[in-house]
């Protein structure tokens, strides 16, 4: 039989991490308690509650993990409200993979990378900031810069300390927006860190957040001397079927779910500002 | 080419309707010609085409795409498609012919949509050509011969007779399964009668616009226009141009509890709509000028952008006759197809 993109397949949640206040991190695995499908960093998958909703949500874990797939989501709608309150062994609807992913094993080989993140936008980079730490051999320098609201709202943090940030070549700068008491770190807003830690501007940039935080951190990056065919980001659109033929996610003639969701900057320029 | 003497058309359907489903064009009690299921006492409509496009019969306005059993935490998926019957459509015109080769682009292009392609597969196309086409016709601007149309098999009805030609394997063996009920002829008839409706067609207001400035080129020039503002102005987004339509294809997925489990629809959509693109952190087409623009430039730039430049409309003229504003895509290309 061919594969039904519309038909999703069962997904069961082995664990749910309560990450922030409002996003939580739900593994999911098959019924055979195997992964449901491969994917691509960056790419992305339809979950659903039959009765709820249907919505797209990117692959926070790295195609390197054998055993499952993550989903970092945040509380914000009538199906997120219902995926925070669900408890483990419930079931979900998984359909997928969909979308293009980062370059990974082409245009990013090789490269010093920088990772730009604010908020939730941590969870579509996460994908791939864990999978150039498995392949490190295929990469050059890791700098992540990745902000938040305030300490708690910081996604992924535990794995950050505990993980990234004892990597050797990996360097790790994290800014909270406002003062915070138990925050020792850097505070300011993501695009003026990034301007006040002046990366090397041969580094390839990945960044991923909200489109205000996007559109400054790409202006401090140009003054800093980045081109945009330097710099990749990720988009979300409303999207109902993940193929391209719903006709709701494009921006010009690109279609996010399947000529995105990662674009770079450069590409973005040759589409209209509808996004 | 085969032929068949009108008086003997009902002949004709039944014999079709025996082996098939048989749809045509037929008058309902509004005097409106729309497609039903042939029963014995149905005539043909003699209207120039039907108020509601052809696409319905591979996409149709709402189909149960997937089913759920919900039992606790546990959750089954069914698929609750069965065997497919096959089907003859008789009396398509050209125009709605040719939607089904755009529709074909989006639907059959990788991942094939297999609840379209087994419509798709199970359908045969009996095309009627035009003889007295309308003011708003124009659907020589997208080369479409009114007078000669695709399908499975082609026909035309002129004098007392109806003349058939088979195009595809389908249509040639749906003919020769009629062949009973006809006779062999000369075109002399057809010809001349094809000769006929091509004065007329050359004659159409909208037949010769100007369409070189719609082209991927041009896409950011067009988008950026701001003569949208003035076009969009008096749109109340009520949808009906894409209904109508028989190249719109966005669709939406939803969810339906039964009470007995959860039936997933797919169901039309319209770009025109203000929640079409409304997400949880914002709608990236927040007035109607931005739904208006992004159903053309999707018609006349991006489709064919896509498509070795065939655009997303055949001229059907039925977002002309239904608009209740008056607003359609023919003035959209006046007002943008002239040097910006």
């Amino acid at each position: 039989m061919q594969q039904e993109t519309l038909i999703p397949k069962i997904g069961v949640v082995t664990d749910i991490r309560i990450d922030t206040p409002d996003v939580k991190t739900f593994r999911v695995v098959g019924l055979d308690g195997k992964k449901l499908f491969e994917h691509i960093p960056g790419q992305c998958a339809m979950v659903s509650i039959p009765g709820v909703g249907e919505a797209m949500f990117s692959i926070t874990s790295s195609p390197t993990n054998e055993e499952y797939m993550e989903f970092s989501i945040k509380k914000c709608g009538c199906l997120t409200d219902w995926l925070h309150q669900m408890d483990v062994d419930q079931q979900v609807t998984v359909r997928g993979p969909y979308g293009n992913g980062f370059p990974v094993e082409s245009a990013l080989k090789g490269k010093d990378l920088l990772f730009i993140a604010g908020g939730i936008g941590l969870a579509p980079l996460r994908s791939v900031i864990n999978y150039v730490r498995d392949k490190r051999e295929n990469y050059g320098s890791i700098q992540i810069v990745y902000g938040s609201r305030s300490k708690d709202d910081l996604v992924d943090y535990q794995e950050i300390i505990d993980e990234w940030m004892k990597d050797d070549g990996v360097e790790v700068n994290l800014t909270i927006d406002r003062e915070q008491e138990g925050w020792d770190g850097h505070v300011g807003f993501v695009p003026n860190y990034v301007k006040e830690l002046g990366p090397d501007i041969h580094k390839t940039v990945l960044v991923c957040g909200p489109p205000i935080m996007i559109k400054f951190t790409l202006a401090g990056l140009k003054d800093l001397g980045f081109t945009e065919d330097q710099v990749y980001t990720t988009m979300e659109l409303r999207m109902k079927c993940g193929v391209g033929k719903c006709g709701r996610c494009n921006i010009g003639n690109k279609y996010v779910c399947k000529d995105g969701p990662v674009f770079r900057f450069d590409q973005l320029d040759e589409l209209p500002n509808e996004y | 080419m085969l032929s068949l003497a009108i008086a003997k058309l009902n002949d004709f359907f039944a014999a079709l309707a025996a082996k098939e489903t048989l749809y045509l064009p037929v008058d309902n009690d509004a005097g409106q010609a729309q497609y039903k299921k042939w029963a014995e006492g149905d005539t043909l409509s003699q209207a120039l085409n039907t108020v509601r496009s052809a696409k319905d019969f591979f996409f149709p306005q709402t189909e149960n795409l997937v089913d759920f059993k919900v039992d606790g935490k546990k959750i089954e998926v069914i698929d609750p498609r069965s065997e497919s019957e096959d089907f003859v459509v008789f009396g398509v015109r050209a125009c709605d012919a040719r939607s089904f080769t755009i529709l074909d682009k989006v639907f059959l292009a990788d991942p094939v949509d297999s609840y379209y392609k087994s419509r798709r597969e199970h359908g045969t196309i009996i095309t009627m050509a035009c003889t007295k086409p309308e003011e708003t016709c124009f659907c020589t601007l997208f080369d479409i011969d009114a007078t000669n149309p695709e399908g499975d098999v082609r026909s035309w009805m002129t004098g007392d007779r109806v003349y058939f030609e088979a195009i595809t394997e389908k249509g040639t063996a749906l003919l020769d399964s009629m062949k009973d009920l006809l006779t062999d002829s000369d075109d002399s008839a057809v010809e001349s009668q094809k000769a006929e409706t091509k004065k007329i067609l050359e004659k159409l207001p909208f037949g010769k616009l100007k369409m070189d400035e719609f082209k991927g080129e041009n896409l950011l020039k067009l988008f950026d226009s701001p003569k949208w503002a003035s076009l969009s102005e008096a749109c109340l987004g009520c949808g009906t141009c894409t209904f109508v339509c028989p190249t719109c294809q966005c669709y939406d997925i939803r969810d339906f509890d039964t009470g007995h489990g959860i039936k997933r629809f797919r169901c039309w959509d319209s770009c025109m709509y203000s929640d079409f693109t409304r997400m949880a952190h914002g709608n990236p087409r927040l007035t109607q000028l931005e739904r208006f623009r992004q159903r053309f430039m999707h018609k006349l730039v991006y489709f064919p952008s896509n498509n070795d430049g065939e655009y997303g409309c055949v001229g059907c003229g039925r977002c002309l006759a239904k608009c209740p504003i008056h607003m359609n895509i023919v003035k959209v290309i006046k007002t943008l197809g002239v040097e910006q």
